[in-house]
C-alpha cells in the first residue's frame, strides 16, 4: 500500500499550488491526475490574464501553468500522471486507476480535492451531430491539440468563455460567425466582448439556438430571438451557415469524488450547483478532506490558486507543518487576496456567495477554528 | 447598467466611452502621443497601472476600480499598450503631421503586416473606415508576443479608428 500524509487530487492550478505550499512547509505530497500533462485548464489558456500583479496579471494562463510546474519540480513534488481517482472513503483511503490498466490504492492523512469543473451542455435538435462541442474542449483542440475544429463557429454564450474562446478561434484561423446569448445583456467582460466585436463578429442578444442543422455533421444552425419571458418569438428565425457549434453554456464543479467521501454540500447557483461546504480553511466537512478551485464553485484560475493555497497551509498545519500562529498569518493573507478579486460588479456576486457557503460551513464544522 | 451599448452589441460607444474617466479630451489630443484606455467596467484588473513607469495611470484600491490617466505624466511610450490583457489601449497621436495622424494598437493575429503596408482600418465594431500605412512594428520581449502595430492615417477619421482589419490566411 502506498502511503503519503498529502494527497492532491488534480494537477489545475489549484492542486499545483496547494501541493507547492504544503511542499514548502516541509509535508510529503502526492499530486494525482488523469491527464497526460499536469497543469489542468492553464495550458489551454494561451491569452494574457486578468488581475493584479500578485495574482500574475498580464502573464499569459500557459506561462502560469509553466512556472507552477517548474515550482513543482524544484520542490520535488511527486506527481502521478495518467491516474483517475476512482473513490475515497471517509478514512482517507483512495483508489485509483494508474495507465488506465492497474489498480491501486493510496493512503493519505489528508486529501485536497481540486478536480475542477466540467461543462454544461445545453440540448437542442440536433444537438448530437458531429460538429456541437464544448466550448472548453474547442479551446483544447485548437491550443493544446493544434487542431482547427471547424472554419465556420456559433458560439453559444457570451459569458468570459464564450468570448475567450471566440477570440482564440480567430486567431486559430477560423471565422466565428456569431455569438448568442439568451440574455437581454452580453455575461463576460466589455474588454473581451470588445476584442472579438472589432474582429466584425456579430453578437445576438436575447436569441437561443432552434437547432443544428444537417445529416451527418452541423452544416448550419437556426437562431431565433426571445422575449423578455425568454420565449421564441415566431418569425425571428435567422439561419447561420456554420459548420461547428460550441457551447459556452456554464460550467458545473466536478463533485462527485467528494460525495463519495461523504462531504456534506449546499446548494448555490452562483457557483455552478452543489458544492461541498467548507470552512475559511477550505477543509470540508470531513476532517482532513479539504477542497479548492472551481470544485468549490466556478470561479477562475486565479482564486483557485489563492484556494489552493489555503488548503495546501491548512493540510499541511493540521500535520504540524506550520504553527498555529503561522497558518492563521498566511491564511488571512490569502483572505486579503481572494476579497480583493471577489468585488466590484462582476466578483461581489460571487463573494456573496462564497460568504454563503462559509456561514453554512461556521454551523457545520465544529472543530473550524474561526481566523 | 450604465453601459447599454458594450453590453449588447459588444463594443462601447463613443458617447458611452466619452462618459468614462480615462478617455481623453480633445485638448488631451492636442499634446501629442498619449494612451487611450478603453476600459469602461468595473473588472478586478490592474498591470496597465503596475507597468506604467511614468505613474500615469492610476486604480488604486479596490483594484476594480477603473483607470484614470494623468495626461501630464503620460508620454505616448507604449508599455501599458501590451500589458493589458484586455487589448484595451492604444496610443494615438493628432499631431503627428498635417494631414495624417498616427495610432499604435495591440495586435495578436497571424500574419502580421509588414512596415510599409497598405492596411484596412476599423473601428469600434469592426467597420472599415479608411486604410493607412503601416509604419512601425513593435514586438519586443517585453511584449510577450502582442504586437504593437503603428499605422499612420488621415486625420478627418481620427477618433473613428481603432485596429486594423485582420490579413486573411492565403489558404
Ligand atoms: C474555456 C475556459 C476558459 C477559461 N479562461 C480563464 C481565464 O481567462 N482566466 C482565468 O483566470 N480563468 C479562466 N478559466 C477558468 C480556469 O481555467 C479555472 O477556474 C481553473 O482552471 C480552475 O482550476 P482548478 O485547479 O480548480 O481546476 P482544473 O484546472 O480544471 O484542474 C483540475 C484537474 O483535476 C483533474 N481531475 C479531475 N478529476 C480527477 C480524478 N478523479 N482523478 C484524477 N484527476 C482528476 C482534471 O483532469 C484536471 O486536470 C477558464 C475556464 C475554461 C473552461
Ligand atoms: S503610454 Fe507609457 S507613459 Fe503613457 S500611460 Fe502608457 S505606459 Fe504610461
Ligand atoms: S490592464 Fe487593461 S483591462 Fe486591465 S484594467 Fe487596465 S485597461 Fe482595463
Amino acid at each position: 500500500m502506498n502511503s503519503f500524509p498529502i494527497v492532491v487530487i488534480g494537477a489545475g492550478p489549484a492542486g499545483l499550488s496547494a501541493a507547492i505550499e504544503a511542499a514548502k512547509a516541509g509535508a510529503k505530497v502526492l499530486v494525482i491526475d488523469e491527464n497526460l500533462k499536469p497543469g489542468g485548464q492553464l495550458f489551454k489558456q494561451i491569452h494574457k490574464f486578468f488581475g493584479s500583479r500578485v495574482h500574475k496579471a498580464g502573464v499569459r494562463g500557459m506561462d502560469i501553468g509553466r512556472q507552477l510546474l517548474e515550482e513543482t519540480k524544484n520542490l520535488g513534488i511527486e506527481v502521478w500522471l495518467d491516474t483517475e481517482v476512482c473513490g475515497i472513503d471517509q478514512t482517507k483511503n483512495i483508489w485509483a486507476i494508474r495507465n488506465k490498466d492497474t489498480s491501486v490504492n493510496i493512503r493519505a492523512e489528508k486529501v485536497i480535492v481540486a478536480s475542477g469543473a466540467t461543462e454544461n451542455a445545453v440540448r437542442f435538435p440536433g444537438w448530437t451531430l458531429p460538429g456541437v462541442m464544448g466550448a472548453g474542449a474547442a479551446q483544447t483542440m485548437i491550443n493544446t491539440n493544434h487542431v482547427l475544429p471547424g472554419k465556420k463557429i456559433l458560439m453559444v454564450g457570451s459569458g468570459n468563455v464564450g468570448v475567450i474562446v471566440s477570440y482564440q478561434l480567430l486567431q486559430a484561423g477560423a471565422e466565428v460567425v456569431g455569438i448568442i446569448e439568451a440574455a437581454p445583456q452580453l455575461g463576460g467582460y466589455g474588454v473581451h466582448t470588445a476584442k472579438v466585436r472589432r474582429a466584425g463578429v456579430p453578437f445576438y442578444t436575447a436569441h437561443t439556438i432552434k437547432r443544428a442543422m444537417g445529416d451527418h455533421c452541423v452544416a448550419g444552425a437556426e437562431i431565433v430571438g426571445l422575449d423578455a419571458g425568454w420565449n421564441p418569438i415566431p418569425g425571428t428565425e435567422k439561419v447561420l451557415k456554420i459548420d461547428t457549434i460550441c457551447l459556452a453554456t456554464g460550467l458545473t464543479p466536478l463533485t462527485e469524488l467528494a460525495w463519495i467521501a461523504g462531504c456534506e454540500f449546499t446548494y448555490i447557483p452562483e457557483l455552478g450547483g452543489h458544492v461541498p461546504i467548507h470552512d475559511l480553511h477550505m477543509e470540508s466537512t470531513v476532517k482532513g478532506i479539504y477542497i479548492a478551485g472551481d470544485i468549490s464553485g466556478v470561479e477562475e484560475a486565479s482564486t483557485a490558486m489563492e484556494e489552493g493555497r489555503l488548503a495546501g497551509i491548512s493540510a499541511a498545519a493540521d500535520l504540524g507543518c506550520y504553527t498555529a500562529e503561522e497558518k492563521r498569518k498566511r491564511t488571512l493573507e490569502i483572505w486579503d487576496h481572494l476579497n480583493a478579486l471577489r468585488c466590484g460588479q462582476f466578483g461581489q456576486k460571487r463573494r456573496d456567495a462564497k460568504d454563503r457557503i462559509l456561514a453554512v460551513g461556521k454551523e457545520m464544522i465544529s472543530w473550524a477554528v474561526h481566523v | 447598467m450604465g453601459s447599454p451599448c458594450l453590453k449588447t452589441v459588444g463594443a462601447p460607444s463613443l458617447e458611452e466611452l466619452r462618459n468614462s474617466p480615462a478617455f481623453p479630451k480633445s485638448e488631451d489630443f492636442m499634446r501629442g502621443p498619449i494612451a487611450v484606455i478603453e476600459c469602461i467596467e468595473e473588472i478586478p484588473c490592474n498591470p496597465c497601472e503596475t507597468s506604467c513607469r511614468k505613474g500615469a495611470i492610476v486604480i488604486g484600491d479596490p483594484i476594480t476600480n477603473l483607470p484614470r490617466i494623468d495626461f501630464e505624466k503620460c508620454i505616448g511610450c507604449g508599455i501599458c499598450v501590451a500589458a493589458c490583457p484586455g487589448l484595451a489601449i492604444y496610443i494615438k497621436d493628432y499631431t503627428y503631421s498635417d494631414e495624417e495622424a498616427r495610432i499604435s494598437f495591440p495586435y495578436e493575429y497571424l500574419p502580421l503586416p509588414q512596415k510599409g503596408d497598405v492596411v484596412q482600418l476599423i473601428g469600434r465594431t469592426g467597420e472599415m473606415v479608411c486604410s493607412g500605412t503601416v509604419i512601425g512594428m513593435q514586438n519586443s520581449r517585453q511584449n510577450d508576443r502582442t504586437t504593437i502595430v503603428t499605422v499612420a492615417y488621415p486625420k478627418n477619421f481620427f477618433d473613428e479608428v481603432i485596429s486594423m482589419k485582420r490579413i486573411k490566411n492565403k489558404s
